[in-house]
């Protein structure tokens, strides 16, 4: 019996770890460090808005993370008129599709269905595959669409596989790392950094409204706590002559 | 005051009825833990119906609409999140709360004469609690919405003859779309709620009616003393009231911490393929229903087709939920408490609690060889402890049924 239970409880870890293909690399998230938001931001518009949209949030939103409706107007308003208005992609879905096969997907919830360290590995996993129509390929999603927009600051990478030998005997190619082939106007540090800011903004774009549940959610426990005191006591009180 | 009472009372049986269900309900005095979960539920219900309304005020049941008004609700609305989060919380925490009492009625033998009414309006509810949460579950209009409401209506085509047009007939379609967002709209907040209210006033009628059982299985009523009223009773009010908001206080603890700390749950409350828009050309890789249906899901899965038709497994899915019923008359034990049942009793209750469990986790996983076969031998055991019940119960060892009930 112990032992069907132990299988049971350890079914689901034993499921995901097969699933797992391509190491996920923590991503450095922390919705309360504004200046990181804020940079995350200036990436985002910079070089995500062009092709996805974020439609689900408005530009006035970032007021959040610190920044004045005047600041957002003046640096971040390139592709709408007023800060209320929801980031939407300049591109036309047509234009889209003809381009890279599909739309780019909305971001807006995107670290939501895909998580931050999916994100964040993602953005640092873009290598040069000739076989693909843009030339360009993915360790994390295998023949994506989307080419690697940030190449300018990461530069070129490309994979370096080593042979094994495996259960059967036969051999077959093991990813070892990353190589930098053709280096960009970062070093990695700088961009895997850069990543990280684009990948915080993202993830408080998903929820804009979380770190203010966190901080309701304690006063509610605090105050709940303090009910059972009370509840407790009277209840105890009801029950002294039930024998 | 007294004289306005008095006007009512005249007229409408106001105190008449909060002496009969409250001040003077006489319930047994030695519930333990496992009888919280009765108001819990009906404390979800009210949370389900009063945050259901203020999302209907923002919410569009329109498949082009749809998957943006909740995010609009999540960002654009005041406390928006907070609802839509206590709603979809709200849901899991629902069937959390009505497993733990449908358990509580297995222990004790809850099921048994004379109150086999109870557990039948109790299985009804169960059953209209599944399709109020399945078809509330499209709303949001995310990919598991979609496929998983995909999977289940293409259940009933799976029906001989009849199943293909079943299914459009459901689905108002050829395949999901706008009329069945609607449709799903209708009877989630409007239809299915409303036999929810019924069926919970006749539990509720039908439990007063006969008295509440207890963790000794005594029936309290047969002991009275010369009030007329029962030794081992105590009001409701204020008795239980003040117990129960201890009851409440800790399970709303543990409510809002998921609510404001982890709403998500680790993806079993809200799902991360949720967050991407319904795309009927888009199958996800791997569709899971939501926790609280897997079981029965991995029973469906554990049939094989016969004659390539999926209809055997659907049909032994609908007798796992629907056998609930037959309970008060397969157990032909002499005592209804897990506390003077015999040890057959008890190794199959615990069997079947492995296999509810157990299936539970396999119809997360995906339907490996390996993982088909375990949900096949769990299958057997949930069916084995319904349809060996008589023969189990009816040999067992029990103790004496005590007089009075056990404090504490």
């Amino acid at each position: 019996m112990k032992k069907l239970l132990f299988l049971l409880i350890a079914l689901p870890t034993a499921a995901f770890a097969s699933g797992a293909a391509f190491h996920l690399d923590n991503a450095p998230v922390n919705p309360n460090d504004k200046e990181s938001l804020q940079r995350g931001a200036r990436v985002f518009v910079n070089y995500c808005l062009n092709c996805h949209g974020a439609s689900y949030m408005r530009y006035n939103r970032m007021q959040d993370f610190g920044l004045s409706e005047q600041q957002i107007k003046d640096n971040l308003l390139f592709a709408a008129k007023k800060p209320g208005e929801p980031m939407r992609v300049a591109m036309s879905t047509g234009d889209a599709k003809a381009w890279f096969g599909a739309p780019p997907p909305d971001l807006s919830v995107i670290t939501r269905s895909r998580g931050a360290d999916w994100v964040y590995t993602y953005l640092r996993a873009f290598y040069r595959d000739s076989s693909r129509p843009l030339g360009w390929n993915n360790m994390v999603f295998d023949k994506v669409g989307m080419p690697h927009a940030l190449h300018e600051l990461q530069g070129q990478m490309a994979p370096v596989y080593r042979t094994e030998k495996n259960a059967e005997g036969h051999d077959h190619q093991v990813l070892e790392r990353m190589e930098l082939v053709k280096p960009g106007k970062l070093t990695l540090a700088e961009y895997d950094a850069l990543v990280g800011d684009l990948v915080n903004y993202l993830a408080w774009m998903g929820e804009p409204a979380k770190t203010q549940r966190m901080g309701i959610g304690l006063a509610v426990l605090l105050f709940l706590g303090l009910f059972y005191v009370v509840a407790f006591y009277l209840k105890k009180e009801y029950w002294k002559d039930v024998h | 005051m007294e004289k306005l009472l008095n006007w009512v009372d005249e007229r409408f049986p106001l105190t008449a009825s909060y002496k009969a269900h409250l001040s003077e309900y006489y319930a047994p005095k030695n519930f333990n833990f496992w009888y919280f979960f009765g108001s819990l539920a009906l404390l979800v219900l009210v949370i389900q119906i009063v945050s259901g309304i203020f999302l209907t005020m923002h919410y569009k049941p329109d498949a082009a609409l749809a998957f943006a008004s909740v995010e609009y609700i999540m960002r654009d609305v005041d406390y928006g999140w907070l609802i839509r989060y206590v709603h979809s919380t709200g849901a899991s925490m629902f069937f959390v709360v009505v497993y733990l009492h449908m358990f509580r009625g297995l222990i004790y033998g809850s099921y048994r004469q004379p109150r086999e009414l109870i557990w039948l309006f109790g299985v009804i509810i169960y059953l209209v609690l599944m399709g109020e949460a399945f078809m509330g579950y499209l709303l949001p209009w995310g990919q598991m919405s979609y496929w998983g409401a995909q999977v289940i209506i293409n259940l009933f085509a799976a029906v001989p003859f009849i199943g293909e047009d079943l299914s459009i007939w459901i689905r108002g379609d050829y395949v999901i779309g706008d009329a069945t967002l609607n449709r799903f709209f209708a009877f989630h907040v409007i239809a299915l709620p409303l036999v929810l209210l019924g069926l919970v006033v006749a539990h509720l009628v039908a439990l007063h009616e006969v008295g509440s059982n207890n963790p000794d299985g005594v029936e309290i009523k047969k002991l009275k003393g010369e009030d007329g009223h029962p030794l081992d009773g105590i009001p409701f009010h204020p008795y239980y009231t003040v117990k129960d908001i201890l009851g409440v206080v800790v399970f709303l603890m543990v409510f809002t911490a998921i609510v404001f700390f982890a709403p998500e749950m680790g993806g079993y409350f809200l799902e991360a393929n949720n967050f991407i828009p319904a795309d009927s050309l888009k199958t996800p890789e791997h569709i899971a229903p939501v926790w609280y249906f897997t079981p029965y899901y991995a029973i469906l899965r554990a049939v094989p087709p016969i004659l390539g038709s999926q209809f055997p497994g659907v049909a032994l899915m609908g007798v796992a939920v629907l056998i609930f019923f037959a309970m008060p008359w397969l157990d032909k034990s002499p005592v209804k408490s897990i506390r003077q049942r015999g040890p057959k009793f008890k190794i199959a209750l615990t069997l079947f609690v492995i296999a509810f469990i157990g299936l539970g986790i396999l119809g997360i996983l995906p339907a490996t060889p390996l993982y088909t076969w375990i949900a096949r031998i769990l299958s057997l055991v949930y069916f084995a402890f319904f349809f060996l019940m008589p023969w189990y119960t009816m040999n067992d060892t029990v103790k004496p049924v005590p007089e009075r009930v056990t404090s504490k």
